[in-house]
């Protein structure tokens, strides 16, 4: 499914509706170029969740988990892992398979270790259609 | 006379692996710091897992430098304090087990402290005269808090950020403008060749909570002005885009700071944290403080960083006000300020 997005308002909203939607174990991939709106979708997806509290950026601490929403959620940021195996030490596993929903930003690097089913979402860019446009891929793996 | 408490502090919450020996919490004895950015550099950014082996290979040599270098023995710690949140958990995980490990064989007392509360202590270190109340931004590559410090131990969280940490931001625009990691130092560098008002960059404010920081858009506004330049085939002023981008980044803190010190009518402002060891932040801060009248503080850069002297400084006052950790303590990678 290919979503077109023209602000970042519509980003959150699609992104609210994939939270809404999203059934317990889901794991949903996010890949995308800096500044093209990842956690401006993710903020959707937590709202989506029922999460109130701020969803900032995991970068520092791998992984933030919100327990408040409908379901637990696991915001996780790979940008800066090395190995994958890095990924067991901050409790990859036990939230991937649980019961939350997970989102995995820049998850291409860690791709050995995604599980079989998963939701890839792409977010990309086409400056033809001006500096605000986005286009969102969303395909069942 | 009070007998001295001497405080061995150990700290491993992200890159460095660092201990200090701190007595009576405001003098340092010794502080050492087993800086990895060399490693760090090869790939433009933290790497935790490179991160967390290396906290292990060398804590060992930290502490007993950190102990010999304050010309201490082990009979002459009163208790041994560390970080225990938050941080990546691999990398934490290293030091509490140490930590842990130290109190229960030597038999001193254990004491955990939040790695904030500790950025902040830093400023107790050199500044005599510093005492609760006041107000304090911690400004790192993981945090971006202003905080309100009402006595020691006890804070309360004003503003925090929405989405990018402030040092977060300064990596990624040195990134994308071709500076490289680590990017804080960069850009303040660069910055002096470029002139602040060429681009105006967005000050973000947010409208549920005025003391709120948002960083993520300041770096798509910076990505967007690229790409309209790119398009148009022209080329950009590295130094321009640098020096425009730190000056949004300082007008947004020292906005909030000075709005937050007069709403509270607080008299002493200081800054902590990586980021507060940025000479363009330090100035206009000094001097906005100095316009009110405000007295204002700041640690020098060694102890901006992430070190184990500013963790000494805070476990002094935990120590003294009888806070104790238990043998079961945990490293919570993502504590929050306050919380025990």
């Amino acid at each position: 499914m290919i979503f077109e997005s023209y602000s970042a308002e519509e980003t959150f909203s699609f992104g609210e509706k994939i939270g809404r939607d999203a059934v317990a174990g889901a794991v949903f991939t996010l890949v995308g170029d800096l500044g093209v709106g990842k956690t401006v979708f993710t903020q959707g997806v937590a709202a989506g969740l029922g999460i109130t509290e701020p969803v900032n950026s995991p970068t520092f601490t791998i992984v933030q988990v919100y327990e408040e929403g409908r379901l637990p959620f696991y915001h996780f940021d790979v940008y800066r892992i090395g190995d994958s195996e890095e990924m067991y030490e901050v409790g990859f596993e036990e939230y991937v398979y649980g019961d939350g929903v997970s989102l995995i930003e820049w998850a291409n690097l860690i791709e050995d270790i995604l599980p079989e089913k998963y939701t890839s979402i792409l977010i990309e860019k086409d400056l033809e259609k001006g500096f605000d446009y986005r286009k969102i891929t969303v395909e069942e793996v | 006379m009070k007998e001295d408490v001497i405080i061995l502090a150990i700290e491993s919450s992200c890159d460095e692996t660092a201990a200090s020996v701190v007595k009576n919490g405001r003098e340092v004895l010794s502080n050492v710091i087993s800086s990895q950015i060399d490693i760090h550099t090869l790939y433009g950014g933290v790497v935790p897992e490179i991160a967390s082996r290396k906290h292990t290979e060398c804590i060992d040599q930290v502490v007993m430098q950190a102990l010999s270098e304050a010309e201490m023995t082990w009979d002459d710690i009163t208790a041994i304090a560390v970080t225990y949140g938050p941080g990546l958990v691999g990398a934490l995980l290293v030091g509490v087990s140490y930590a842990k490990s130290l109190a229960w064989a030597l038999h001193k007392p254990l004491i955990g402290v939040h790695h904030i509360e500790g950025h902040i202590s830093a400023n107790y270190i050199e500044n005599e005269g510093l005492k609760p109340p006041f107000m304090c931004l911690v400004v790192s590559g993981g945090h971006s808090h202003l905080v309100k410090v009402a006595d020691y131990g006890k804070y309360e969280i004003l503003g925090r950020t929405r989405d990018d940490a402030a040092g977060e931001a300064f990596d990624k625009v040195a990134r994308v403008i071709g500076l490289g990691y680590p990017g804080g130092p960069k850009i303040d560098k660069v910055s002096y060749e470029g002139n602040p008002r060429a681009i105006d960059f967005p000050r973000a404010k947010i409208a549920d909570n005025e003391y709120d920081f948002s960083f993520s858009g300041l770096k798509s506004a910076v990505l967007n002005y690229l790409n309209q330049l790119q398009m148009k085939g022209e080329e950009y002023v590295q130094a321009d885009v640098a020096a425009s981008f730190q000056q949004a980044v300082v007008d947004v803190l020292v906005g909030h700071s000075m709005q937050a010190l007069e709403q509270y009518g607080f008299k002493r402002f200081a800054i902590a944290g990586g980021v507060a060891s940025n000479t363009h932040l330090r100035t206009a801060m000094e001097e906005a403080c100095a316009e009110r009248g405000v007295e204002f503080y700041r640690p020098s850069p060694i102890l901006c960083t992430d070190n184990a002297a500013m963790i000494g400084a805070a476990a002094y006052y935990e120590y003294i006000a009888g806070s104790r950790a238990d043998y079961d303590l945990n490293a919570v990678p993502n504590l929050k300020l306050g919380e025990r």
